[in-house]
């Protein structure tokens, strides 16, 4: 029973990483950047929702408030692009790597500004229950998050794989000058990808914050989720979500078995033997062009 | 440049594409020296030359990948000249980039319909796929393969396959033969002039394998260093003696049965 109740609290923090891995991914994919604000993107969609439904704030029914703060990161995105990251292409890499590790502190200001510093638990119909199946007795948080991450990725792969603005993402990650040769608006499609990375992040941040209380600071998490998008494979969505989970079910297990102290390095510990023994990550998405 | 004073075709079909005085840059590097030329409704026109000769370049600007410093493109009594890529698909204009660029993780069928991105007719979408399949049988073999495992000419086929779901008007196909076989591009050749005789596709073609071009296309445009040096029908541009020499490689003999190994160009 311990090792189940272990397994899925572990999937359910697996399903966050996972989720936030996918904003890195899916940004990286399609344009080549690297958005290290990916975090804080959870963070702020987080603390949207928060500051939407919480009674001391605007105290909106929940249901109104989540979707509100989903399409609010998305137009965080798409802005973001439209107005900033757009007019560094041609820099260097490392502008955007910098740019975005600058706008995390700038957004986890923004949200201590408005939100305050202390840890705020978000007002969730689904914090704190429990369900039961048989004599198991789980989080419905938990529960929660699982389900809600598989709808997501099935979502998300009808939209990769059956609409045509899907499959034009898909295109303009893998050949952006044949995408503009086909009339692809490879801009607009980029600034798309970084909305749905925001709202992707949005649900991560609300899901996060359904589990327990946040405070800005929680953005930093996105430094797990890369590493768990690197085990599964950056450049591969479900590699992302894969590593988010294996990095998910490493943690609780790791502080089980393992002295305290030791189990917090097991995650980079795995990072570390997949970068020597496989550097493309798990499910490695690599394919040289034919000439 | 080049005297065009006695163009057979002046007084034939109109042009659907006239470019004039085109300059286009890398940077500080001059690529295209002022290029004029006309591509007539329903002909093949192809453009020849060697490498860094500013074909490519030229394709780029016309399709908007590209802006011109100056000049004019005019199409359809329109100047399009630093358009962006995707208004001029819209308006009839589909390139087919050199060195296939398919989209490798796609299918074969995801890889035509993304050809029709700006097009919003579910039906006729429909019946150019199956048009694009009848003229090759292989690509609907493979409809539910991946492009990146395709063989290099079926590939190519792809990428022409590929523009014509967009209903093009006027096909930039920019070297067509590159790394294919000769029987391949003898193959991909007749289907262009296939295309161009069935389906109406006005075609502007570049190639260095200057042979099969001219044996397919109607006019023929010889370009050096960002510049058109000759301009005629295709047959008398086969005829003349300098492509023969430069382009084609045959070598005349003097009289004391010897080969000259250099000729100087008449146009310099």
């Amino acid at each position: 029973m311990d090792v189940l109740q272990l397994f899925v609290s572990g999937l359910a923090n697996g399903c966050v990483y996972g989720l936030i891995a996918l904003g890195f991914v899916l940004i990286y994919k399609a344009t080549e950047a690297v958005n290290f604000a990916q975090g804080d993107f959870m963070m702020l969609g987080a603390f949207i929702a928060l500051g939407l439904t919480n009674e001391q704030f605007m105290g909106l029914p929940f249901w109104i408030a989540v979707p509100l703060a989903i399409i609010a990161m998305g137009v965080v995105g798409y802005l973001l692009d439209m107005l900033v990251v757009r007019h560094m292409f041609g820099q260097s890499q490392i502008a955007i790597v910098i740019l975005t590790i600058a706008l995390g502190f700038v957004l986890r200001f923004i949200a201590g500004l408005i939100w305050g510093h202390e840890p705020i638990a978000l007002e969730s119909p689904i914090a704190g229950k429990e369900v039961r199946f048989g004599g198991l007795v789980l989080g419905l948080d938990e529960v929660t998050i699982i389900v809600v991450t598989l709808i997501l990725t099935v979502a998300l792969y009808i939209y990769f794989n059956r609409t045509k603005l899907g499959v034009a993402m898909q295109a303009a990650s893998q050949n952006q000058l044949a995408a503009y040769y086909m009339g692809i608006p490879v801009k607009r499609v980029h600034s798309l990808v970084w909305a749905l990375a925001g709202a992707v992040a949005a649900v991560a941040g609300i899901l996060f914050a359904s589990k327990g209380s946040i405070d800005p600071s929680v953005g930093l998490l996105g430094i797990k989720a890369f590493a768990a998008a690197v085990i599964g494979g950056f450049g591969s969505l479900p590699g992302a979500l894969l590593g988010g989970v294996i990095v998910g079910l490493i943690e609780p297990f790791a502080s089980y078995y393992i002295a305290a102290g030791y189990s917090q390095l097991m995650p980079y510990l795995l990072l570390f033997l997949i970068l020597v023994f496989r550097p493309h990550g798990i499910l490695a998405q690599v394919h040289a062009k034919k000439v | 440049m080049h005297q065009r004073a006695e163009n057979p075709h002046a007084e034939e079909k109109p042009a659907v594409l006239s470019v004039r005085n085109i300059e286009s840059f890398y940077g500080p590097i001059m690529a295209i020296r002022g290029c004029s030329l006309d591509v007539r409704k329903g002909q093949i026109v192809t453009v020849l030359g060697a490498n860094g000769a500013g074909k490519t370049t030229l394709m780029k600007t016309i399709s908007g990948v590209m802006d011109p410093e100056k000049g004019e493109i005019i199409y359809g009594g329109e100047n399009i000249a630093g358009a962006s890529p995707d208004r001029v698909v819209r308006l009839g204009i589909v390139h087919v980039p050199e060195g296939r660029e398919v989209f490798p993780l796609l299918t074969v069928e995801e890889n035509l319909r993304m050809g029709a991105y700006t097009r919003n007719d579910p039906d006729g979408v429909r019946q150019d796929m199956e048009m694009v399949y009848s003229y090759f049988p292989i690509l609907a073999e493979r409809r539910r393969q991946a492009a990146g495992t395709l063989s290099g000419g079926q590939q190519q086929m792809l990428a022409i396959g590929r523009g014509l779901m967009g209903r093009p008007k006027l096909m930039l196909l920019d070297e067509p033969s590159l790394g294919l076989s000769p029987i391949l591009v003898r193959e991909i050749f007749q289907i262009i002039k296939r295309l161009n005789r069935e389906q109406g596709v006005t075609m502007m073609v570049v190639e260095q394998n200057a042979k099969v071009a001219l044996e397919v296309a109607d006019y023929g445009y010889v370009m050096e260093l960002g510049r058109i040096v000759m301009a005629d029908a295709s047959q008398r541009l086969l005829d003349s003696k300098d492509i023969q020499e430069f382009y084609l490689g045959v070598q005349e003999e003097t009289q004391r049965g010897q080969k000259r190994w250099k000729q100087k160009k008449t146009w310099r």
